[in-house]
């Protein structure tokens, strides 16, 4: 009698939330199988009692679309080159802000700043930051960054502005999505650092050891926990990448005149949605998350093989 | 230690010495390259920012200047103006307040009462529902957009027309019901709550204090960093939502700040992008975050630190 009046209570206690996550979270779920395997459902079933096929003909369609595979190029290269760069980059920043004493905290603050900021808004700042300003079609100035290279003598190039090529967009985008994952990954490797039991270092010092073997040999292996995490959450992270791009770019994701050309897996979600190419729209985001699985799980498989608990 | 080494030890004096020494000068060339590199990250760090600020504090003519000036000649705060009227900042600052604010509120309310049954209170089945959950975390978000598109515009499944009646788009309703329940924050808080001593709540149990009072007495209060970081996080995620209020309310008596931010039009006559008055509306969108993050910055390092969640 007793438990089960706690049962009664504990679901009384888990209803609310209960009840919005069938209705926002488990029901979505599968629907979106449902629609993804009727082929060429648009949202709402036939008048007249004629019934969608099952199959996998959204799947097809969607992988055989021209602006899909774009896209989900686009994709694999923002992740292939911008996870390496900002965690090697936020590792190396992370041993040297535990290595310093005078001035850590000013630093530390520094390097979270990026952290709360509003990603469209500051992607319009880079944006400002690349684009060439031009007043009818006389172009006034290239942009600060052009400025800053021309320094270094580097012609300027155009790197957002329309008829910009897709390696220039690219190089802008991956830019700001390595600058927006910093204080992240910095704050949990940090955090992995000081925690790593001093004893090893002095063992390592008293053995002559150099620094750069001390670094592959003792930090690496003790910070591989939080290494595999920040590599695993920015991997996902980069396969859901959308906003920084709509920063940067726009609704159009791509210079003017080449809309479309820094698209990416989600940017195709959400074009067929109001169109309602449901169907495809749902096949798509399928392949989105089977992505994510793959990668998670192999993660998951060279993680229990190399990080050190 | 053998005689030969003795010897050798010996003789060496001023070796080590000398080596002392450079261990000294290998020292401090190190520590100067640490400082240095640091210095040049946080300069890349900090330079969008600085950009930012004094772009939306020159005049137009200085900003399209052919070597662009790194402080401002002339400081003008009129590209303020200009923002606030050609992005009607202030209604989409309303508009956000009001959806934060309430959905906040809600979702504390929510998190709290499942974060409880989860910590403290056994049930069959309490593993298994726990475990789903956590597994709804892995799956994207865009997975439930869809479906929850649909939903809101009240589309059900195995229906030919939409049911009107149940057409919520374009309201605030729909920017914070869908959205309420964070799986996250409910694992945070239960955190927390497992933390605190079971003995208290057996305590006060024979004591004969209710569940719920127990909870709003003892627990919250013991909670009141983790419930800040969540308060704080929610905040900021109506601040910086797109998405999904793109798509369901982006009328002009529903549109959120980053949106009316995004789609806002910043040219001038000619049709040129101002973007002197673009750089004031995003900084003038950054003000808050900032503040944010100059008060409550360990509030939310401290979510952070536990998971790969953006605000």
């Amino acid at each position: 009698m007793d438990s089960k009046k706690s049962n009664k209570k504990a679901w009384l206690y888990l209803a609310p939330a209960i009840i919005l996550l069938a209705i926002f979270s488990f029901y979505p779920l599968l629907n979106t199988f449902r629609m993804a395997f009727l082929n060429g459902y648009n949202g709402m079933e036939v008048v007249g009692g004629e019934k969608f096929t099952i199959g996998i003909q959204n799947f097809k369609t969607v992988v055989g679309n021209v602006d899909f595979k774009q896209y989900l190029k686009n994709t694999i290269l923002l992740c292939v080159i911008t996870v390496p760069i900002s965690t090697t980059l936020a590792l190396l920043i992370a041993v040297a802000l535990n290595s310093i004493k005078a001035v850590q905290k000013v630093f530390q603050t520094v390097f979270f700043l990026p952290y709360v900021t509003n990603s469209i808004a500051i992607g319009m700042v880079f944006n400002a930051m690349f684009t060439q300003v031009r007043v009818g079609s006389l172009v006034q100035t290239y942009g600060i960054i052009n400025n800053i290279i021309g320094v270094f003598g580097i012609e300027p190039i155009n790197f957002v502005n329309s008829g910009s090529t897709w390696g220039a967009n690219m190089f802008v985008v991956c830019f700001y999505i390595v600058w927006h994952a910093l204080p992240f990954k910095i704050l949990v490797l940090l955090g992995g650092l000081q925690n790593v039991n001093k004893q090893y270092y002095d063992a390592a010092k008293i053995d002559g050891t150099s620094k750069t073997r001390t670094f592959f040999k003792i930090t690496v292996p003790l910070v591989s926990p939080m290494l595999a995490y920040v590599i695993i959450t920015s991997f996902i992270g980069g396969f859901k990448e959308y906003s920084s791009i709509v920063g940067i770019f726009g609704e159009t994701m791509g210079p003017a005149g080449s809309s479309g050309q820094m698209n990416t897996i989600v940017g195709y979600v959400y074009n067929m949605l109001p169109k309602s190419n449901l169907g495809n729209a749902s096949a798509a985001s399928l392949i989105l998350f089977a992505i994510i699985l793959v990668v998670t799980a192999i993660n998951g498989y060279v993680s229990k093989k190399k990080v050190h608990y | 230690m053998t005689e030969a080494k003795k010897i050798k030890a010996g003789s060496g004096a001023l070796n080590v010495d000398a080596s002392k020494k450079a261990q000294k000068t290998a020292k401090i060339v190190r520590l100067v390259i640490t400082y240095l590199f640091l210095a040049v990250m946080a300069v890349i760090i900090i330079f969008p920012f600085y950009w930012m600020i004094i772009s939306s504090l020159k005049t137009i003519e200085e900003y399209r200047e052919n070597v662009p000036t790194l402080w401002p000649r002339n400081i003008v705060f009129e590209n303020f103006r200009t923002a606030f009227e050609k992005a009607n900042l202030i209604d989409l600052f309303l508009h956000t307040l009001y959806v934060g604010v309430v959905s906040t509120v809600l979702s504390l309310i929510v998190t709290v009462l499942s974060a409880f049954a989860f910590a403290r209170l056994n049930f069959k089945g309490k593993g298994l529902v726990f475990g789903l959950l956590m597994a709804t975390m892995m799956v994207p978000g865009e997975l439930y957009t869809i479906t929850n598109y649909l939903t809101v515009s009240g589309s059900l499944p195995f229906l030919s027309e939409p049911i009107s009646a149940l057409d919520i788009t374009n309201t605030f309703a729909v920017l914070i019901v869908p959205m309420l329940v964070s799986v996250y924050y409910i694992y945070l808080l239960r955190q927390t709550f497992m933390q605190i001593p079971n003995e208290l709540y057996l305590a006060a149990k024979v004591d004969g204090t209710s569940d719920f009072k127990y909870l709003w007495k003892v627990m919250l209060p013991l909670s009141v960093s983790t419930v800040i970081t969540i308060t704080i996080l929610k905040m900021m995620g109506a601040w910086n939502s797109y998405i999904w209020p793109r798509l369901v309310a982006n009328d002009d008596a529903h549109k959120l700040i980053t949106n009316g931010l995004r789609g806002a039009s910043f040219a001038t006559e000619n049709g040129d992008t101002n973007y002197p008055a673009q750089m004031a509306a995003v900084f003038i969108v950054s003000i808050p975050l900032f503040l944010v993050f100059v008060f409550l910055r360990k509030y939310i390092m401290k979510g952070v630190s536990r998971s790969g969640i953006k605000g």
